[in-house]
């Protein structure tokens, strides 16, 4: 074991954890957004719309994220008409097209989220609403959509944990993440085992945090 | 009963002779992603300059070999960590290196190059021929200011923990944008997608990908060799393992001497890249 190597890495794994934050809070928020229209969608009447919906879904969750990243970077960048299309200022950085894959996959999860939680809502408590002459919007902004994020809380807190984790796939389209500089110091030291513990313990340090703020929603946002 | 007992025997004696005939082995291991050095074909076979080396090297040793594909990026760790015994992937010697891992004398050598795509403004620039780091004499600094000039705000591509990515970090052509990536067929598909504005490697892998994706890559600039490009690519070994070492050192002076490297190294380059 090469303690000297360890604290030294550190520093510079801190550094990459920054860039790892800022890949996972980015997808997050965008995701989220499209997590919320997309189970809204699903639970909609028109079979088009919520035959869409589920079709995304599907695809996003079927497939592994490692292959989106790739089908998103590599794929795409083959292609000559969406080189030469405005697109391509996005598709161009590996930045971007970490963002694009990382909010369409952890979309597709939160929308299936969301929508059991939109499922499991009590049709009494709508009718209540209703009986007492609420309107149908309100009743849904209201009543429905709170009730389904606290409902929806412990797998949402579950989704956000395994992003972190994936985040560590950007590594793979040149990103320096955390697990892209933790290989950067092993290619000139050769010495895997320290650098991916540190690394490790500091995604592990991550999820602890992770866990506890979700604890902490759940507990003030209990009925 | 008496079936399951003669099965399980059976696969007692299997399992035995497996291991005791894996003991003898060699295991070499290469990355299969390098062409011409090391690749696979269509059937996911490893092919390659040192694949076909590495069998002729065995047989000079009087040993039996097995091939092992290991990504570049683990490769000294793998080696380390006893996973093969050998390494025959286009690794250059370098001092970094050799702080690990023990190197074979060379057995064949290459020149490093940059290479963007047709029409780049890069294409232009004009330097000698090839430049040796290991002197850097005035005609090589002045090699290395245009270079300097020439890359200021470019991206430049190249393999991850590769001699070439070390020499782009080593300032001698100033504070450059690098971008790495596992693979040269990553770095290849990157530039010719125009994510990298140039890229550096072994110029083989650049005229191996040109012809055969038929894709307009063209070499620029200067060959490099010497100083961080390391003396020649050598079988890399662990430190302890001196009798191996000794082995591959006297079957590539054999080799050597009977032409095969450069016959083997003509086939797959195109040229004698032997040493």
């Amino acid at each position: 074991m090469d303690f000297d190597l360890m604290i030294s890495s550190f520093p510079k794994l801190l550094n990459a954890t920054l860039i790892t934050l800022k890949l996972l809070s980015v997808s997050l928020v965008v995701g989220l957004n499209l997590g919320i229209l997309f189970s809204i969608m699903r639970i909609n009447k028109n079979p088009i719309i919520n035959k869409f919906a589920y079709g995304y879904s599907y695809f996003f969750r079927g497939t592994p994220l490692l292959v989106q990243i790739f089908i998103i970077y590599f794929g795409l960048g083959q292609l000559e008409f969406i080189r030469s299309s405005f697109l391509w200022i996005f598709l161009k950085e590996p930045y971007w097209c970490a963002i694009i894959a990382f909010s369409l996959n952890t979309g597709a999860y939160t929308s299936e989220i969301l929508r059991s939680a939109f499922e499991t809502i009590k049709p009494g408590l709508i009718e209540a609403g209703k009986s007492l002459g609420i309107q149908s919007k309100i009743i849904f902004f209201k009543i429905q959509i709170p009730i389904a994020i606290r409902q929806s809380l412990p797998a949402y807190g579950n989704e956000i944990i395994l992003m972190l984790k994936g985040t560590s796939l950007a590594s793979t389209v040149t990103l320096m993440d955390l697990t892209g500089v933790a290989k950067y110091i092993i290619s000139t030291t050769f010495k895997p085992i320290e650098v991916f513990i540190v690394a490790g313990g500091i995604y592990l340090f991550l999820t602890f945090l992770i866990h506890n703020l979700i604890k902490l929603l759940e507990k003030k946002y209990s009925f | 009963m008496n079936i399951i007992k003669k099965f399980s025997l059976g696969l007692l004696v299997s399992l035995f002779l497996t291991i005791s005939a894996n003991a003898d082995k060699i295991r070499i291991g290469t990355e299969g992603a390098y062409p011409p050095w090391n690749s696979k074909d269509a059937s996911g076979k490893l092919i390659g300059f040192e694949v076909e080396l590495a069998w002729t090297l065995c047989r000079y040793i009087g040993q039996q070999c097995e091939i092992v594909e290991q990504d570049w990026d683990g490769m000294i760790p793998a080696l380390i960590m006893r996973k093969f015994d050998a390494i025959m992937a286009g690794m250059s010697i370098t001092a970094e290196r050799q702080k690990a891992i023990s190197f074979s004398q060379g057995y064949a050598d290459e020149v490093a190059s940059l290479a963007v795509m047709k029409g780049s403004d890069l294409e232009g620039i004009s330097t000698s021929e090839g430049i040796n780091l290991t002197k850097k004499t005035g005609a090589v600094k002045k090699d290395l200011k245009t270079l300097t000039s020439a890359l200021a705000g470019k991206t430049v591509c190249t393999q991850t923990a590769t001699i070439h990515q070390n020499f782009l970090e080593s300032g001698d052509v100033g504070k450059i944008n690098v971008r790495t990536y596992k693979t040269q067929d990553e770095v290849n598909l990157d530039l010719a997608s125009g994510r990298c504005d140039v890229a550096l490697a072994a110029a083989v892998a650049f005229t191996d990908y040109a012809e055969k994706s038929g894709k307009p890559v063209v070499l620029v600039g200067p060959t490099f060799s010497g100083g961080a490009f390391g003396n020649g690519v050598g079988v890399g070994i662990r430190k302890d393992d001196t009798e191996l070492l000794k082995a591959f050192n006297k079957a590539i002076d054999k080799a050597r001497k009977n032409g095969d490297i450069s016959r083997i190294a003509t086939k797959w380059f195109g040229f004698d890249a032997s040493m």
